[in-house]
This record gives C-alpha cells, sequence and structure tokens, in this order.
C-alpha cells in the first residue's frame, strides 16, 4: 500500500515481473493487480503472492478506488500476513500519515522507503535505523526503478513482525469508544456516517508525532533541487502559449501513431489471417465446419487481433505521460476548458485518440480517477467519428459527389467529412453537457491532486502496463466479440425454407466451374446474393424494413445494418455483396451500381437525402460490438453497455429520420 | 483573513482553517494542516486550477477549492 505517486506499482513489478494477474473486484470498475513473487532465500525456495492495492492517502477513504483499498486490506477473508508500505522517501512528512495508520492497524508490517536515490539527489538525508527503531518494524531504503535494495526488502518481509508501537492518541475517547484503531477504522471510515471531526482529529494527532519524528530522522535542505528542475520545466509546458501548443503536439502524435502508423502493423495481421483462412479452408474438407472455422471463428478473432496494434500505440503514450509527470499537468492545463461538459482534463487524451479508434480509448479512460467523469467520457467515446466510418463515409460521399465537384473553393466530398468529424465533436460535447446534469454520483469531485516532479518514464513499467492492457482487451474483451462474430456468421450464412436449400445446393455447384467459367462466375455471384436475401440476415432486413422506411433505407440497406453490426466498414463489403459487384475492396464498382440504382419508378435510388441520412445514421449509430465489449469490460456491467446502446440508437433513428424528412 | 484564492503567485502564507468539513479530510491527509507554509507556486493560464508548495511537494487544486482555505499572509 502507499499515497498515489510513491511508486507502488514499479516496485509491484519488480517484486512480479510478469508473474501478474489483472482482474476486477467483484461488483467496481476498479482493476485488481496480483502478482507472485519467486525467489530463494536460505536456500529456501520462497513463493509470495503479492496484491497491488489502490494509492491511498491514509486509511479514510474518500473515492471508489479508495474505498476498495481500505476494505480490502481489513477484510479477514483477503487473509493478509504482512502489511508493505510504499512511501516516497522525498516527499516522508505526507507519506508517514499512512504508514503510523498502518501500524496502528497491527498487522504484520515493512516500510520501503522508495526513491531513496532521489531523495538523496536531492540533499535529504534519512536516519533508516533511527526510524526503523521509532516505528518498531522494518524500514527498508529501495529504489524501485533502479530496482536497487530488493533482497533486503524480500529478506525483510520474511522477518516483519507486529510494531510494539502506537501512533493514535490513547486518550482519544473517538478511538476508546471502539476499542481499537482497527474498530475505530471499520466504523469510521468505512461506516455509513464517518465523522469527519473524529477523523481530523486522527490525521492532526498524528501529524503532530510525524514532525517529531522527521526532526529527529529527516535532514533535508532548504532548497530542493529535484523540484527546480520540474519548476523550470512546468515554466514551459504550463505556459499560456507554449503548454497549449505541446498538448496540440502530442495529441497531433498520438493521432498519427493510432491512425496511421499502426496501419501497417494491422495490414499484416489482417493478411495474417486471410492466408491462414484460405489454408484451412482449402485443407479441410469443406462444409459447416470448414465455414464456421474460416467465416465465424477466424473472422471473430482476427477482429480482435486487428485492435492490438492502436491499444498498444495508445498505452505506450499514456505510460510516457503518466509516468513522466506530464499527464497531472495536461489535466492542470484543461481542466477549465473541460469540467462545463463534465469532463476531466485527462479526458483529453481518450477523445483525441477517440477519432481513431473508440476501443483503445475507452481502456484509455482508467487514467481518470474520478468516476463520473470516466464514466461520462466513456459514455460519449463512440460518438466520434472514427477510422472505421471512414470507409462509409466515404463509398456514400463518393455517390453524392463527383471527385472534384466543388462547393465554393472547397472540394464538395472533403468539405462533408469535415462537416461529419467536427458534427461527431459537437454532438459528443452535448451529450457530456446533458450527462454532466443528469449523473448523480454521491462521490464528491475533489480536484486536489499531486503535480509529482518530473521523472524520466521507465520503459520496463510501460512495457508491463502495454502488456496487461492488451491482455485483459484479448481475453475479456475477445470472448464477446468472438461470440457476436459466430452469431452474425450464422444468421448471414444460414436460411430457412426450401428455396435457400435450393440456392445453397446451387453454390456448390457453380464453386466448382466458377474458376474456369465466367458466365458460371457471374451466376455464382447472383446466387450468393439470392441467398443472402434468404438467410436469416435477409430475413431480418427485411423485417425492419417498415421500420427503416422513415429514413429512406430499404431492406438491403437493413440487412447491412445488421452485418454492419460487427463494425462499421462491413457495410462497405456487404452492400458490394448485395448489388452483386463483386470484389469488395473495389469501391468504384459498387459506388457506380448505387448511383445508378433505381427505384421502381425510374427515379434514382441513391438521393441526396438518403445519402445524408446514412451519413448521419452512421455518425451516431453504435454499429461496433468491438465497442460493446470494452465498454462492458472496464464498466463492469450490462447497465451501461444497454444505455449507451439505447442512446445511441435511438439518436442515430431519430437524426437520420429528420434528416430524410427535411431533404425529401 | 484571506483565503488561499485571493494569493498572488509567489506569496507565502500559513493554513489557518478550513470552511469545507468534507474538503478539508482531504486536504489534512495530503498534508495541508493548520499551521502550515504554502506557497501560491502557478495559476494555470485560464486562471483556474491552482498550484501550491506543501509539505515539500506541490499540489493543484481549483479555484473554488482554494477558497474554503482560510490562510495568514507571510510578510
Amino acid at each position: 500500500m502507499g499515497n498515489p505517486n510513491a511508486g507502488k506499482t514499479s516496485l509491484f513489478n519488480g517484486l512480479t515481473g510478469l508473474n501478474q494477474k489483472t482482474g476486477n473486484y467483484s461488483g467496481v470498475t476498479v482493476e485488481r493487480f496480483e502478482g507472485n513473487s519467486y525467489f530463494t532465500h536460505n536456500q529456501q525456495k520462497i513463493h509470495l503472492s503479492v496484491l497491488d492495492l489502490p494509492g491511498i492517502y491514509s486509511v479514510f477513504p474518500k473515492s471508489a478506488d479508495e474505498v476498495i483499498a481500505c476494505k480490502t486490506l481489513l477484510n479477514p477473508e483477503e487473509k493478509i500476513d504482512v502489511v508493505l508500505v510504499v512511501l516516497d522517501s522525498t516527499s516522508l512528512k505526507r507519506n508517514l500519515l499512512l504508514a503510523t495508520q498502518l501500524i496502528d492497524l497491527r498487522y504484520k508490517t515493512v516500510v520501503a522507503l522508495n526513491m531513496m536515490d532521489e531523495a538523496q539527489k536531492q540533499g535529504i538525508e534519512i536516519d533508516v535505523k533511527g526510524l526503523s527503531e521509532a516505528l518498531d518494524v522494518e524500514v527498508v531504503p529501495v529504489d524501485s526503478r533502479g530496482m536497487q535494495g530488493f533482497d533486503k526488502l524480500k529478506t525483510a518481509l520474511l522477518n516483519a513482525r507486529v510494531s510494539n508501537s502506537i501512533f493514535h492518541n490513547l486518550n482519544s475517547e473517538f478511538v476508546l469508544a471502539h476499542k481499537n484503531y482497527k474498530g475505530f477504522i471499520q466504523q469510521n471510515a468505512l461506516g455509513a456516517n464517518p465523522d469527519k471531526q473524529a477523523e481530523n482529529s486522527d490525521k492532526i494527532y498524528r501529524f503532530n508525532v510525524i514532525n517529531y519524528l522527521i526532526n529527529r530522522f529527516v535532514k533535508s535542505p532548504e532548497q530542493l533541487s529535484q523540484r527546480e528542475r520540474s519548476t523550470s520545466i512546468d515554466a514551459f509546458l504550463t505556459h499560456r502559449v507554449f503548454g497549449y501548443l505541446f498538448l496540440v503536439l502530442i495529441l497531433f502524435l498520438v493521432f498519427q501513431f493510432i491512425f496511421f502508423i499502426s496501419e501497417a502493423p494491422m495490414n499484416w495481421i489482417e493478411q495474417l489471417f486471410i492466408t491462414l483462412g484460405d489454408y484451412i479452408s482449402t485443407s479441410l474438407p469443406k462444409g459447416q465446419l470448414n465455414d464456421l472455422l474460416v467465416k465465424g471463428v477466424l473472422t471473430g478473432v482476427s477482429g480482435v487481433m486487428m485492435f492490438i496494434p492502436q491499444i498498444a500505440f495508445l498505452f505506450l503514450f499514456i505510460g510516457f505521460l503518466e509516468d513522466s509527470g506530464y499527464m497531472a499537468r495536461a489535466s492542470f492545463i484543461m481542466d477549465k476548458v473541460m469540467r462545463p461538459f463534465g469532463l476531466n482534463g485527462k479526458s483529453v487524451i481518450p477523445l483525441i485518440s477517440g477519432t481513431a479508434c473508440a476501443v483503445p480509448s475507452i481502456m484509455a479512460t482508467r487514467s481518470i480517477s474520478n468516476v463520473k467523469e470516466r464514466l461520462i467520457t466513456i459514455f460519449i467515446l463512440p460518438l466520434i467519428s472514427c477510422s472505421a466510418r471512414l470507409p462509409v463515409y466515404t463509398l456514400i460521399v463518393s455517390v453524392m459527389y463527383p471527385a472534384n465537384h466543388f462547393l465554393g473553393v472547397f472540394n464538395a466530398r472533403g468539405l462533408v467529412l469535415f462537416l461529419l468529424y467536427m458534427l461527431g465533436f459537437v454532438v459528443t460535447l452535448l451529450t457530456a453537457y446533458v450527462l454532466k446534469r443528469l449523473i448523480k454520483t454521491r462521490e464528491a469531485s475533489f480536484f486536489v491532486m499531486e503535480l509529482p516532479v518530473y521523472r524520466w518514464p521507465q520503459l520496463k513499467n510501460i512495457g508491463i502496463m502495454v502488456y496487461n492492457r492488451v491482455k485483459v482487451f484479448v481475453n475479456e474483451a475477445g470472448k464477446i466479440i468472438l461470440a457476436i462474430s459466430i452469431v452474425l456468421w450464422f444468421l448471414s450464412s444460414h436460411g430457412a425454407g426450401k428455396e435457400y436449400k435450393q440456392l445453397e445446393a446451387r453454390q456448390v455447384a457453380l464453386e466448382s466451374l466458377a474458376a474456369s467459367d465466367s458466365t458460371a462466375a457471374h451466376e455464382l455471384q447472383k446466387t450468393e446474393t439470392a441467398k443472402l436475401e434468404k438467410s436469416f440476415i435477409g430475413v431480418m432486413g427485411h423485417l425492419i424494413e417498415p421500420a427503416i422506411k422513415p429514413l429512406g433505407f430499404d431492406w438491403k440497406i437493413g440487412i447491412a445494418l445488421i452485418t454492419s453490426f460487427a463494425a462499421r466498414e462491413v457495410f462497405v463489403g456487404t452492400m458490394a455483396t448485395i448489388y452483386e459487384s463483386g470484389d469488395s475492396g473495389n469501391t468504384s464498382g459498387i459506388r457506380n451500381r448505387l448511383q445508378n440504382e433505381k427505384n421502381e419508378n425510374g427515379s434514382l435510388k441513391y438521393t441526396p437525402a438518403v445519402c445524408w441520412s446514412l451519413l448521419i445514421f452512421y455518425a451516431f449509430a453504435l454499429q461496433c460490438m468491438s465497442t460493446i465489449a470494452v465498454v462492458k469490460r472496464e464498466t463492469q456491467s450490462w447497465k451501461w453497455v444497454l444505455i449507451q446502446l439505447a442512446f445511441m440508437s435511438a439518436l442515430a433513428y431519430l437524426s437520420a429520420f429528420g434528416t430524410y424528412q427535411l431533404l425529401s | 483573513m484571506l483565503s488561499l484564492d485571493e494569493l498572488k503567485k509567489g506569496q507565502k502564507a500559513i493554513i489557518k482553517s478550513f470552511s469545507n468539513d468534507l474538503l478539508s479530510t482531504r486536504l489534512i491527509e495530503m498534508g495541508c494542516l493548520p499551521g502550515e507554509t504554502v506557497v501560491l507556486s502557478k495559476k494555470a493560464p485560464l486562471g483556474c486550477p491552482y498550484a501550491i508548495q506543501v509539505a515539500g511537494y506541490e499540489l493543484s487544486l481549483r479555484k473554488d477549492e482554494a477558497s474554503t482555505i482560510e490562510v495568514e499572509l507571510v510578510a
């Protein structure tokens, strides 16, 4: 346990390496990190199971994370043997408050004086032996970043003892009323009606004792050099002009990485799965199993794997920003801008990376500690136009305007795309503004936070974090994505009725001829289109036609709406199949088909009204199973997923309805 | 009596008392005790939040949060 920024996690990483398990505390969104440490001590093999708890300043919790930390500490089922308190040696006074409280809870305790190297550089001298005697527990100086002092720490953990020192006020009526300090905390810190007077008097009493300890065992110089370096960096990074310019530069880099640099590895992954799919489909006998494996399972798995580059790159960035101390500054200069919308300065990064993809961005909201602000950020993120909408936008816009069409001085296609992105941003902020008023939380919203000194980020810590995030995504969101893929595959490749069976048989017959005979190939395409129309999804497309007619959509678009629930870009491929234009990689074919598509009365089908209606629909609809899976994982409930899905669907439906009715 | 948000950048003051109970519990555990010396070290470019030096580290807080801390100026 320890204060936020005390280096708990890097100490935890140092003890456990990659032997970590990330899960969740039941019923809450707080993540639980457990790890194992294996080492030999006096020729004996030792195994320690280590739990990394959220950072707290005292055993009186204020936020959801802190409540979990305190409850876990006092939960007898956790079978805690030793409490390891991690202290930031450069800020001992504040850090010792928690240490003395934990000692008073009468666990076997070990104190790790972290960042000892930094303290020494600043000229802070700590009498470790004296402090250890006064606290009556093992006190071990460590440098978790340089991996110094771990052997001594491990020995201390094995020799941990319960202190005989007491730091609370023995005459305090508050503590006396609860027999001991543990009882007092159980009643007062975690009970229904915490007594703030009692809480403050406990802390103030402790600080008096701590002042005495600091005077005796710690010598610090007047000027703190590390602070000074941070102050001069801050003069630049929180400057009214340069500060924002720097932030824009960072956001630009994040955007570039998620949007463009991730593209190559994503293509490799896609290619790998296409090759693998081809291999399986030719080496296994044709049939249901082959089809399920290739079109259901492999599509799902590749859909999951495709997100890995983006998630890894975004968390690499976030790791650097968090670990260096910059994130707190970004929050500092953006707080006033974001607050009217119920957002946090830390929402800026997820919002920008959301223009590339909502999935890693939703995972990135983890750095927002306020539950309400985090929930609002997660809720609005899918409204931002992401890169998966781009193929849909591009196709429809190209149906509306030729490439060289200009509106005034602007290229028409470019202008429409720009307007759609802006629309996404405006609606995102408006929604946040409304949510801020609707969501009530019991949690007090404090901004009070530490501005840590700047430090060089540590690659090992960032690497472990990126690894954990990718693992969590693949393990947890991946299951949901895979399940939905298989369901969608089943619905689009199965149908009921005689007609469907006949088409299926015809398809098989044509497939063997198609390679050598171009008429057969053409027939095959037609058969596939007819088969899709008669499949379960086709039937569903027809079923929803009355509901989407007011938006200007027919059953063909209906089918594409259902299939593109897997991911928005699937819309293009489905439209290509429906309109028998064959190769879905070639959009000009499908574009021409759409441009020439006629209604029964001979008028053009894809009028500007229909196109705009589709564009608006895709701008707002939550057509993305991966987003759903990741929201479920991050909020730990289906409730928010359903609210979000209902809200975005309603918004998409009504806006498209309004657009179509207005323009037609 | 001044409140912390009325300080100018660079001014030094001693914390006297708090006007918000809930917030005071947080401030105290972060080392902002009555009697502590604080220096207003930064104001964000848009006028909020502020940052103060206290107990050997830097803490940022919003203007309205700073206004709940009563201080006495140190010459």
